[in-house]
């Protein structure tokens, strides 16, 4: 039955290539922990994507319940949190989760450093790889705001310090940042904002361009 | 089993057991998800609260609409909320009506179409019902409007929440 489906749509649209194309691409065997265990250190790319669909999945499921506002914020996370079925397992794979990523981003870019993989003609996907690495900073420093708690509020406190800290535009940057003066309603929604929407968007865009170039370049050489 | 005689090719136990584990893995990801978002159709109903709504010396044989206000938990937002009741004596029986029109749920009143005084007409798609909330053939409304559990304690009338009446 299935087949049969798989078939009739093949027939019209041709997809067998298009996964084909990533099915039948060989792994090199410098690369492949089958043949050189040490090769696991090249897993550690593969690892960040896969905690970054965790975190984007983990984090479209908490939206159904979080609300961004600061009198509802801290009550809807205890909500789903400890009412809701799974609730513990959700916000715990997002928070948890939230810091795995960072981990397997760096252990990555150590292997990308020590492998030497950042030299020409990779270097556009190094940049791509620094802009990654922001962008998820980014994404850990307004996810942390969220849950609207004392830990979140003097967190988000020290890191509009650090911008307001910048030479010259440090102080309009602060203001842009927090929405205001204070750190309050504006700054909770436009965190949310950056956080759900903005940031994910960028980071999706951004794994885009890097995996076209990893195709296009292949994976650099053995040492 | 001899050498010459696999049923199953290496590929193929290849694709069942790496689609089996994978499929394993996947679930014990998705499920936790799905089951937090499904919540609410599988949360067990509240036993619903008697309120106050007015003393039995208020009600006549003619329907009269009292306010019902009471505290209503929606998640993490408790709240107080204002219905409307429409409450009259049968004989000794307390009828406590719901003016939600059973159609498409807008508003009925009891006497609002001029023609019809002792119905509970809906402006919507001008249903009307009897006075004791049957639905009259003929009108837009399938089923009689809905009426709310009640009790009489100390010459207080105290109701719960509507109930369908099929
Ligand atoms: C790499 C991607 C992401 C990272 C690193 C990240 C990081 C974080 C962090 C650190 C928190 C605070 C959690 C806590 O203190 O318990 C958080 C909360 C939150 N995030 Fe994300 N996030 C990511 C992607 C997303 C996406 C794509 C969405 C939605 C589409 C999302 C929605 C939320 C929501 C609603 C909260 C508040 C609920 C809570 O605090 O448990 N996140 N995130
Ligand atoms: S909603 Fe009342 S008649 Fe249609």
């Amino acid at each position: 039955m299935l087949q049969r489906i798989y078939d009739w749509i093949d027939d019209r649209i041709d997809i067998t290539p298009i996964w084909r194309d990533i099915a039948d691409h060989e792994v090199p065997e410098h690369v492949n922990p089958g043949h050189h265990f040490s090769a696991f250190v090249y897993c550690f790319g593969g690892l960040t994507f896969f905690t970054v669909v965790i975190q984007i999945l983990s984090g479209m499921f908490l939206t159904m319940y979080y609300v961004p506002d600061i009198v509802n914020a801290h009550a809807s996370v205890e909500y789903l949190q400890s009412e809701v079925a799974f609730g513990m397992i959700v916000r715990g794979m997002h928070h948890w989760g939230a810091s795995v990523v960072i981990v397997m981003m760096f252990l990555h870019t150590l292997r990308v450093f020590f492998t030497g993989s950042y030299k020409k003609p990779r270097e556009i996907n190094w940049v791509v790889g620094v802009l990654i690495f922001f962008v998820i900073l980014g994404l850990g420093f307004t996810g942390y705001l969220l849950p609207w708690d004392m830990k979140a509020y003097f967190a988000t406190q020290v890191g509009l310090e650090i911008a307001i800290s910048v030479p010259v535009i440090g102080d309009l940057l602060g203001e842009l940042l927090a929405g205001g003066e204070i750190i309050g309603a504006q700054t909770l929604t436009r965190f949310f904002a950056i956080h759900v929407f903005f940031l994910p968007g960028a980071l999706l865009g951004l794994i885009a361009v890097h995996f076209i170039m990893i195709r296009r370049q292949g994976i650099s050489g053995p040492l | 089993m001899s050498e010459k005689n696999h049923n199953v090719s290496r590929r193929q136990f290849l694709t069942y057991t790496l689609m089996g584990v994978g499929g394993f893995m996947g679930s014990a990801m998705i499920m936790p998800m799905v089951r937090f978002a499904v919540d609410p159709i599988l949360r067990a109903e509240a036993a619903s609260d008697m309120y106050e709504l007015t003393e039995v010396e208020n009600l006549t044989d003619e329907p009269q609409s009292f306010p019902l206000s009471f505290e209503q938990d929606d998640g993490w937002v408790t709240q107080q909320v204002e219905e409307t009741v429409w409450a009259y004596l049968d004989g000794e029986d307390v009828v406590a009506l719901s003016p939600v029109c059973t159609h498409l749920g807008c508003t009925v009143s009891f006497g609002g179409d001029e023609s019809n005084p002792d119905q509970f007409f809906c402006p919507c798609h001008f249903g009307r019902f009897e006075q004791d909330g049957t639905n009259v053939p003929g009108t837009p409304p399938t089923e009689p409007l809905h009426r709310y559990e009640h009790e009489v304690r100390d010459g207080i009338v105290y109701v719960g929440r509507p109930q369908s009446q099929q």
